[in-house]
């Protein structure tokens, strides 16, 4: 945005929008911040709707064979929560973190493709309204967010509402996927090895690298389903010899490593959170790093312990059963390796602390049931039960949910320069740990006892004892409620009138502390050169001649830049010098585009599609037209293929 | 795109590393595709099989297709040199191949249509026309962004110091390339060695 | 949290059966504690109580994994705690830094060996289970071939040419091993979806897939009913697709047997002979759309068995329930209802070519085919 460069070349439709302020620098935010906030925000508005398809469920199921809503519409409802807490909650949550601090974490300005990352937006919150558009256009899907076929072929299914939207939220994904792993590894600051990268981005980079990996086999996957449902293709139809497992294989194949797509930056935030609060370096850091790659490159061998009930043989039931008693090693590694970081230390009990213990603690449970999933001839006992549905919500809620909770309340004045409440936001962590294993915890039992999962009602011969389960459960999501309106008032009350954070109200370890709260829009003034693991701690303290761990003075290191004197610095880091990347209107052209292919895509109604295509086309073309700068007529980056790569070899 | 840091970590430029890892996505794309493919090679509902495939038509559009990564690279290296009108007369080339081998697609397909295989016919043939037709669509992206390059350098947007653009478009097009050689081996060089197995 | 591994309060239930064969003195308190705490929350289709060795072998296996789990889960859970509790900030802290551990690789091998080491304990019987419940019973065994359909399941017994419909009928400790498909309509795969047979007492489920054949042995210990339900999501009536097991001793098991190898009798007077008029049943499918033998197979002994798009109703009265298992054929009432308006009842897709239409019958008709169907013992 370089205001200090008066433009001296015509405005026309190629000219870089120069709005600063207002709805319009918003919708053409280029600005990794900005657009981590919007992802936040949407991410909130979401997780309200997945929250109150909750609600119907459980209110649904609080007593035997209620019938508050007609069996269509659980089934849609059902089919809705899944896709919604999975596709446009959790995700996204994580993109939302991705997005603030990834750069911050690295010490860059910006991630590699600024414009790439407005359109990864713009798709998710398309795709998201798509999907939710369905129950206005004749019904959401309701053949489960698994989508296994022949029922999803099925027209009353609904699924090409979720073949078609979750191709959207791919693109998102995927396009984000590449921007990150290239901004991790292409933009730390000078001395960021890898071995010295804060714990996040070590699990950014696995969890991106599984999105890029993932994605296009469930991107096949939907094609197929698609080419099945709208264009009378045969992969799936039994009558012709098509094979229903092959979806089950590809879904899988793309839905465990989701799993870990889901989990893996909430290990990373909980990385963060409790050395700060422990005052404690986090024990075996490589441990946890190698265990977190390990992870990811395992979580794609173990697919098929989602179908051990499925028409797999021996054989293969065997094979699965072992890979995924072997994943659970590295995620043992894991936890011990947080109480370690725990042992020994200061415990200051914020509400991110009360909420990443919170975490290891119920994801431990999950872990746990987990394994107990892994005995396949018991397996079939529990397979699409309520047992399950506890599991993945221990996993999921427990574990996901609540670490990326922490990093909310732990990042907070980071983005906002104020503090929330500490109150509040214990009252928070204690209903919601108590709401959540009211709901969750009885599900294990009614499981275990023969309740089937995805049933629009609770059937009477389950039992008095199931009914009970089922009537906690269903008062649990009451808790969880006010404990959800508790949470959103700290937070709106916190940005309206927090107390002020200071630049390091933690006593952090990581460099995004380094920059002012908020950050500028450049975010350093300088770029740190890092030269330890925790880098912000090591110019904070050093040790004395017994080897204990002293406050430096401010100052007295010479490397030493405080928060202030980086945001103040004379002279020249004021920051206007600093050429960042111009906002621009393309990448929510180009994403409006794919609205007509979508809804073209349902019919199909080929001149929507045509429209469509024509219009993300000559998206595309203003996105590569465009200025690079506003001001610049062209790309400064020159490279010189005479010259030798010089200066800019790897740190 | 990049301004502001000037120097990268791994001495890559943004654009290249991504385009690697992008592509590095569209291999699990394809393979997942080659898979289906291979699964349903004799599920063919009755219909044609792969006796149908006319090995020396397609072996000629292959090599046609294969001959333009030649072209690519030779355009790519008169981009390196500033020779901007071989450039732009080596990418015309390489386009045009490529339409080649798209329109012998299309013509194959044709031929195939009236000899009773088309896509609702038998999972087979789902798989085979959803796999090439994938791949088919790629070369179609190939030959507008060749397209756009051609038009862009005319113009002026892209410079003569700018090879990197030509070299990322490259990128992309071997990648096409060796997919294709995959699947030709697959779907036409050996299936009954894949029938077998 | 912590206060999960405290049993809530349930009705206790007799007839545990908790499995304390070899195994150590610590163990076998271990495994009675939980067993009993399984046992306090039994349910009428609880998986925790095995009523055949099929679902016995599985619950043998998981029991003790459920102790080493509950033991993991203390440990961790009690070290968190402990951390918590010993580790906190004190009021007087004089805020200087605790020592700065980066890690100890000792422990680190430690708590991935260990975990290593259970889990291989635990593959090993595992897999042993993985075979030895998917493999052909040994010795005799009867066959019952399953197709599940939207939303009901058809049994049929090839031994005896014998169609039921969701009311399987086994002898006590035979193992049967069914032959399992999905198909919509009638046996034809082309729009069946997956389902899932699972009767948790008698053994864990196994997914019924439309084209493929898949197998499920089971075996009941004791005459007993048995409830079960379809466990993979079917669609709109997914929760309406039940499953009964009725296990019966030998011999009533071949006098049942006998009773649904000969055809049913038409009646030839009053009520009932009204209702077999309008069923159809004489005059096999040809009757019209109205006609309930269109989709319903009632065998008068004429010509084949084959099997209808709907459950065979050759002796519907010989039944419990109707419906898949959601009522009762002794209530007339239901019964009636249901003539009345079948979609009303469960919900159902008779415009998508699945389920039962509303035909729309006079109250006449009703009383006829009721007086009918409840004749056909």
């Amino acid at each position: 945005m370089s205001q200090s460069t008066p433009t001296t070349s015509r405005r026309s439709v190629f000219s870089r929008p120069r709005a600063e302020k207002g709805f319009t620098s918003w919708i053409t935010t280029t600005d990794h911040k900005r657009i981590g906030i919007m992802y936040f925000f949407t991410v909130l508005v979401f997780f309200t709707l997945g929250g109150a398809e909750s609600g119907v469920i459980r209110a649904q199921l609080a007593q035997a064979e209620m019938d508050l809503v007609t069996a269509e519409i659980y089934n849609q409802v059902f089919t809705m929560h899944g896709l919604t807490m999975v596709f446009l909650v959790v995700m996204p949550f994580g993109a939302a973190f991705f997005n603030y601090l990834i750069p911050l974490q690295i010490g860059a300005r910006d991630v590699a493709f600024p414009r790439l990352n407005a359109f990864s937006y713009w798709m998710y919150l398309f795709g998201g309204i798509f999907l939710y558009s369905s129950f206005l256009l004749g019904g959401a899907p309701n053949g489960a967010w698994t989508g296994y076929a022949p029922l999803a072929l099925d027209g009353v299914s609904n699924m090409a509402f979720y073949a078609i939207g979750l191709q959207l939220l791919g693109v998102s994904s995927l396009s984000a996927a590449v921007n990150f792993i290239v901004t991790i590894l292409n933009m730390r600051a000078p001395g960021l090895t890898f071995m010295r990268m804060p714990m996040f981005i070590w699990m950014s980079l696995v969890t991106n690298f599984l999105l890029l990996f993932a994605m296009p086999i469930i991107a096949v996957a939907l094609f197929m389903l698609q080419f099945d449902t709208v264009f009378g293709a045969q992969f799936f139809n039994p009558a012709t010899g098509g094979d229903p497992i092959l979806w089950q294989h590809l879904f899988w194949l793309f839905g465990h490593p989701e799993v870990y797509i889901m989990i893996l930056p909430a290990m990373g935030i909980v990385s963060e959170i409790l050395p700060v609060f422990s005052r404690k370096p986090l024990f075996g850091y490589a441990a946890v790093a190698f265990a977190g790659a390990a992870i990811g490159f395992i979580g794609f061998g173990v697919w098929a312990h989602h179908m051990f009930t499925s028409a797999i043989g021996p054989v293969a039931r065997s094979a699965f059963a072992l890979s995924t008693m072997f994943i659970a090693v590295p995620t043992g590694i894991k936890i011990f390796n947080w109480v370690f970081t725990m042992w020994g230390g200061k415990l200051r009990f914020t509400t991110p602390m009360l909420f990443s213990i919170g975490f290891v603690s119920m994801f431990t449970i999950g872990g746990l049931s987990g394994v107990t999933h892994a005995v396949v001839p018991h397996n079939a006992q529990q397979h699409d039960t309520y047992y399950v549905v506890a599991h993945f919500h221990y996993v999921l809620f427990g574990g996901a949910l609540f670490a990326l909770i922490a990093g909310v309340y732990y990042w907070f004045p980071k983005v906002t320069g104020r503090l929330m409440s500490e109150k509040l936001g214990r009252v928070h962590f204690w209903t919601w740990l108590l709401g959540f294993n009211l709901t969750f915890g009885p599900m294990h039992m009614s499981g275990l006892l023969g309740q089937p999962r995805r049933t629009a009602v609770l059937p009477a011969e389950l039992g008095g004892t199931v009914e009970l389960y089922n009537l906690l459960s269903s008062l649990g999501v009451v808790v969880l409620a006010v404990s959800a309106l508790v949470f959103l008032f700290n937070l709106i009350a916190s940005i309206r009138a927090g107390a002020a954070s200071g630049p390091d109200p933690w006593d952090a370890r990581t460099i995004e502390w380094l920059s002012e709260s908020p950050p500028k829009h450049y975010n350093f003034a300088e770029i740190p050169v890092v030269s330890h693991r925790d880098e912000f701690w090591h110019r904070k303290y050093a040790e004395d001649a017994a080897g204990q761990p002293v406050a430096v003075p401010a100052g007295g290191s010479e490397d030493h830049v405080t928060a202030e004197a980086a945001a103040h610095g004379e002279g020249d880091h004021d920051g206007h010098h600093i050429h960042m990347p111009d906002p621009s209107y393309w990448p929510l052209v180009m994403c409006l585009g794919f609205f007509p292919v979508a809804y073209g895509l349902l019919g199909p109604t080929p001149w929507l599609i045509g429209l469509g295509v024509v219009w993300v086309i000559i998206g595309f073309f203003g996105w590569i037209i465009e200025p690079v700068a506003e001001g610049d007529d062209d790309d400064p980056i020159v490279e010189d293929p005479a010259a030798p790569r010089s200066g800019v070899a790897a740190h | 795109m990049t301004a502001g840091v000037h120097e990268t970590t791994l001495g890559l430029d943004h654009r290249k590393l991504g385009m690697w890892v992008f592509l590095g996505s569209e291999f699990l794309f394809f393979g997942a595709f080659v898979s289906a493919y291979i699964l349903y090679l004799d599920t063919t509902a009755g219909g044609p099989g792969v006796e149908i495939f006319d090995i020396p038509f397609t072996s000629i559009s292959s090599f046609v297709l294969l001959m333009s990564s030649l072209t690519m690279v030779l355009a790519h290296n008169a981009h390196t040199r500033r020779d901007m009108r071989r450039m732009r007369m080596w990418i015309l080339a390489t386009a045009g191949q490529g339409a080649v081998f798209l329109g012998g697609q299309i013509f194959e397909f044709t031929v195939f249509y009236k000899e009773g295989l088309n896509l609702t016919q038998s999972p087979f043939a789902s798989g085979f026309f959803v796999l090439t037709g994938f791949h088919g669509l790629h070369v179609f992206v190939g030959i507008l962004l060749l397209l756009s390059l051609y038009s862009l350098t005319l113009t002026g947007k892209v410079k003569p110091d700018q090879d990197l653009k030509t070299e990322m478009i490259g990128l992309y097009w071997h990648f096409v390339d060796i997919i294709w050689v995959i699947i030709f081996t697959v779907v036409y060089l050996i299936p009954d060695l894949l029938m077998e197995a | 949290m912590r206060d999960r591994t405290k049993p809530l309060p349930a009705p206790t239930l007799p007839g545990t059966r908790a499995p304390i064969r070899r195994r150590t003195r610590v163990g076998t308190i271990l495994v009675l504690a939980l067993g009993l705490f399984l046992a306090s929350c039994s349910a009428p289709q609880s998986a925790m109580d095995p009523a055949g060795p099929y679902a016995q072998g599985p619950h043998d296996l998981i029991v003790p994994v459920f102790v080493i789990a509950l033991v993991v889960f203390i440990l961790v859970q009690g070290l968190i705690i402990f951390a918590v509790v010993k580790f906190r900030r004190r009021p007087d802290d004089d805020g200087s830094l605790p020592a700065q551990v980066h890690g100890n690789t000792r422990l680190e091998i430690f708590w991935t060996v260990i975990p290593a080491l259970i889990l291989a304990g635990i593959a090993v019987p595992t897999v042993q289970g993985i075979f030895s419940t998917m493999n052909e019973p040994d010795g005799e065994y009867l066959t019952v071939e399953v197709v599940g359909h939207r939303w009901w399941w058809e049994f049929y017994y090839p031994d005896f040419d014998i169609y039921t419909a969701n009311e399987l009928v086994i002898p006590v400790d035979t193992p049967v091993r069914l032959e399992m498909t999905a198909a919509d309509p009638g046996r034809d795969p082309a729009r069946g979806v997956i389902h899932s047979f699972w009767i948790p007492r008698l053994a864990g489920k196994q997914d019924v897939v439309p084209g493929q054949q898949t197998y499920l042995n089971i075996q009941a210990s004791e005459a007993d009913r048995y409830l079960g339900m379809c466990a993979e999501y079917c669609g709109l009536s997914h929760v309406n697709m039940r499953i009964r097991a009725e296990s019966l001793e030998q011999g009533d098991f071949d006098a049942w047997v006998d009773n649904q190898m000969s055809p049913a009798v038409t009646p030839t007077d009053g009520l009932a002979a009204q209702g077999a008029e309008l069923f159809g049943v004489e005059h096999n499918t040809d009757i019209g759309a109205r006609s309930c033998a269109a989709c319903h197979q009632v065998w008068n002994g004429d010509g084949a068995r084959v099997p209808g798009v709907g459950p065979d109703l050759t002796h519907f009265a010989s039944r419990e329930e109707f419906a898949a298992g959601l009522f009762d054929v002794d209530d007339e009432e239901q019964l009636r209802e249901w003539l009345r308006d079948p979609p009303a009842m469960k919900p159902m897709q008779p415009e998508n070519g699945v389920g039962m239409p509303n035909l729309n019958l006079t109250e006449e008709e009703i009383d006829a085919l009721v007086a009918y169907l409840l004749a056909l013992e």
